[in-house]
C-alpha cells in the first residue's frame, strides 16, 4: 500500500503503547477514522478504491475479461438483422467531440493507407473502395454507455478486403487509425467476421461526416467505440496497439 | 441460560449458520455492494429514466471506472454464488431452510411480524415470510445475472436476451432486479439492527 496508510499503522500502533496517556476523544477520533476507511472507501470510492494499485488489478482483471471474451466469440454467430421499420430514427450521434467538429475529410485526397502484414501496401482510393462489391445489414448499435440505436449500413466485408490485399489472417490485430486522431484495434477472429462491414453508406446515403465520412468501420458483435470512423489507415499486426478509449480504461475487447 | 442453549454454545455444529453460509453471506455482500455501486455509475451514463444516482454513492469515478469494477466483482459473485449454490443443493440446507413456503403460514406470520409478536427465539429456523423473502432474492438473483448477462453478450447470448425482449427489454429487467435487490438490502439490514442477535449468528455463527 502507499504511503499514507503506513503511517496511520504507526500512528495506531502508537497510540494502543500509550493509550492510557491519549485522551479518550482522540482515541476516539482514531477509530472512528479507521472505521471510515474501511467502511465508507468501499462505497465513496476515494483514497483506496480508485488508486493506482486497485486501477492496476483492474486492468489486469479487463485483460482476463479479454480471454475470456475471445474463447466465447463464435465466428459464424451473427448478430440479429431488423426490418427496415425497426430502423432509430433519428439516429444518435456520439463521439467524443461534439457533432459540428465531426472531421471533413476531402473525397478527392482521400486515400486509404494499408500496411503491415500485407502483400499488396499501395493505398486505396475512394473509387476504387467504392467499385468493391457491398452488402447491407441492419444491425443494431450497441454503445459502451448503455444505449442502444438500430441503423443501416452498407459496405464490404472487411473479410473480403483483408483478402485482396493479401493480409495475413493468421495475424492477431487489425488496427484502425482515423483522421481525427482516433484509433482502434481489434481481434482478427472479428476481423473476419462475416458481418464486420467497412461501411460507405448509412441509410442508403453516402456517409454524412457525422457517421464517419468516406469510411466507417461497422462491427455488429461489438461495442459502439469500437466503429471508428473516417478511417484513413488500416494495419494488420501481432503487436498490441490498444486504441483511443481502451488506453483510458475502456475494455479492450468489448464484445457483443 | 437454559440448557439447551448451553449444549448448543459447546458444540460448534449447532450454529444457527454453519460456516459456508456465513463466508459466501459477507463475500456476496461485498460483492453486491461493488455491483451496485459500479453499476449506478453504469446507469449514470446513459439513464434509463428521468434521475441520476449521485456521484457519492457511485463506484469508480467514471464510467470507464465502474465498468472495469462491475466486470471484475461479477467473477466475485459468479464463484461465490456457484459455491453457495452447489453446498446448499448438495448438503439440502435449501430444503431445509427454505421449504415448504406455506400461504397460510405466511399469511400468519406476516400478520405477527407487523403486529410485533414474531418470534426471534431460534434463529436458525426461518418464519414463513423469511422462507418467502430469501427464495425470492434468490430468483431475482438469477434474473440479475441472467439479464446481466444477455447484456454483456446479446450477440453471443442471443436466445437469452431474446428471453428479455431482446438488449433493451433486458435493461429495464436488470434495473428493475436491482430495485428489488436494493429494497431488499434495506429492509434485510433494518431487520438485523432490530434484531442484533442476528447480525452476531451471522458473523460468528451462534
Amino acid at each position: 500500500m502507499r504511503e499514507p496508510r503506513v503511517r496511520r499503522v504507526d500512528a495506531g500502533l502508537l497510540i494502543k503503547d500509550a493509550a492510557k496517556l491519549v485522551p479518550n476523544a482522540s482515541r476516539r477520533a482514531f477509530l472512528r477514522e479507521v472505521a471510515s476507511l474501511g467502511a465508507l472507501a468501499l462505497l465513496t470510492g476515494c483514497d483506496i478504491v480508485d488508486g493506482p494499485s486497485s486501477e492496476k488489478a483492474l486492468r489486469v482483471i479487463s485483460q482476463f475479461n479479454d480471454w475470456v471474451q475471445a474463447r466465447l466469440f463464435n465466428p459464424n454467430r451473427l448478430a440479429e438483422t431488423f426490418p427496415e421499420s425497426a430502423i432509430t430514427r433519428p439516429f444518435r450521434f456520439n463521439a467524443y467531440y461534439p457533432e459540428e467538429d465531426a472531421p471533413e475529410v476531402d473525397e478527392d485526397r482521400y486515400k486509404l493507407i494499408v500496411d503491415g502484414l500485407v502483400e499488396n501496401k499501395e493505398p486505396w482510393t475512394l473509387e476504387q473502395l467504392y467499385a468493391l462489391p457491398q452488402e447491407m445489414q441492419i444491425t443494431r448499435l450497441v454503445c459502451v454507455e448503455g444505449w442502444s440505436a438500430i441503423g443501416k449500413w452498407s459496405g464490404t466485408r472487411l473479410e473480403e478486403f483483408l483478402r485482396r490485399i493479401g493480409a495475413d489472417l493468421t495475424a492477431k490485430y487489425v488496427h484502425f487509425a482515423c483522421s481525427e486522431g482516433y484509433s482502434v484495434s481489434i481481434d482478427m477472429p472479428t476481423a473476419l467476421h462475416p458481418q464486420t462491414q467497412m461501411t460507405f453508406k448509412f441509410d442508403d446515403q453516402i456517409l454524412p461526416a457525422k457517421f464517419g465520412f468516406p469510411m466507417r468501420i461497422r462491427i455488429p458483435t461489438k461495442l459502439g467505440f469500437k466503429n471508428p470512423k473516417h478511417v484513413i489507415g488500416l494495419t494488420v499486426l501481432n503487436t498490441y496497439t490498444g486504441g483511443y478509449w481502451e488506453d483510458q480504461g475502456y475494455n479492450w475487447f468489448s464484445g457483443l | 441460560m437454559t440448557a439447551d442453549r448451553a449444549a448448543a454454545a459447546r458444540l460448534p455444529h449447532h450454529d444457527v449458520h454453519s460456516r459456508y453460509v456465513r463466508i459466501t453471506h459477507w463475500v456476496n455482500a461485498l460483492a453486491m455492494l461493488i455491483m451496485v455501486g459500479s453499476g449506478w455509475q453504469i446507469y449514470n451514463a446513459s439513464p434509463l429514466f428521468g434521475f441520476t444516482f449521485p456521484k457519492a454513492i457511485t463506484l469508480g469515478g467514471w464510467l470507464a471506472g465502474g465498468l472495469l469494477w462491475h466486470f471484475a466483482a461479477m467473477w466475485l459473485l459468479l464463484i461465490n454464488g456457484v459455491v453457495y449454490l452447489t453446498v446448499g443443493l448438495v448438503t439440502g440446507h435449501f430444503r431445509q431452510k427454505f421449504l415448504p413456503i406455506l400461504p397460510a403460514e405466511v399469511v400468519r406470520d406476516l400478520g405477527a411480524a407487523i403486529t410485533g409478536r414474531l418470534s426471534h427465539g431460534d434463529l436458525g429456523r426461518y418464519n414463513a415470510v423469511q422462507k418467502l423473502i430469501y427464495t425470492c432474492i434468490l430468483l431475482t438473483g438469477g434474473v440479475i445475472i441472467a439479464s446481466g448477462l444477455a447484456l454483456w453478450k446479446p450477440v453471443q447470448l442471443r436466445e437469452l436476451a431474446a428471453l428479455f425482449g431482446g438488449y433493451e427489454g433486458a435493461r429495464l429487467v436488470h434495473f428493475f432486479a436491482m430495485s428489488v435487490i436494493v429494497l431488499f438490502l434495506l429492509v434485510h439490514v433494518a431487520m438485523a439492527l432490530l434484531v442484533p442477535r442476528s447480525l452476531r449468528a451471522m458473523i460468528r455463527g451462534h
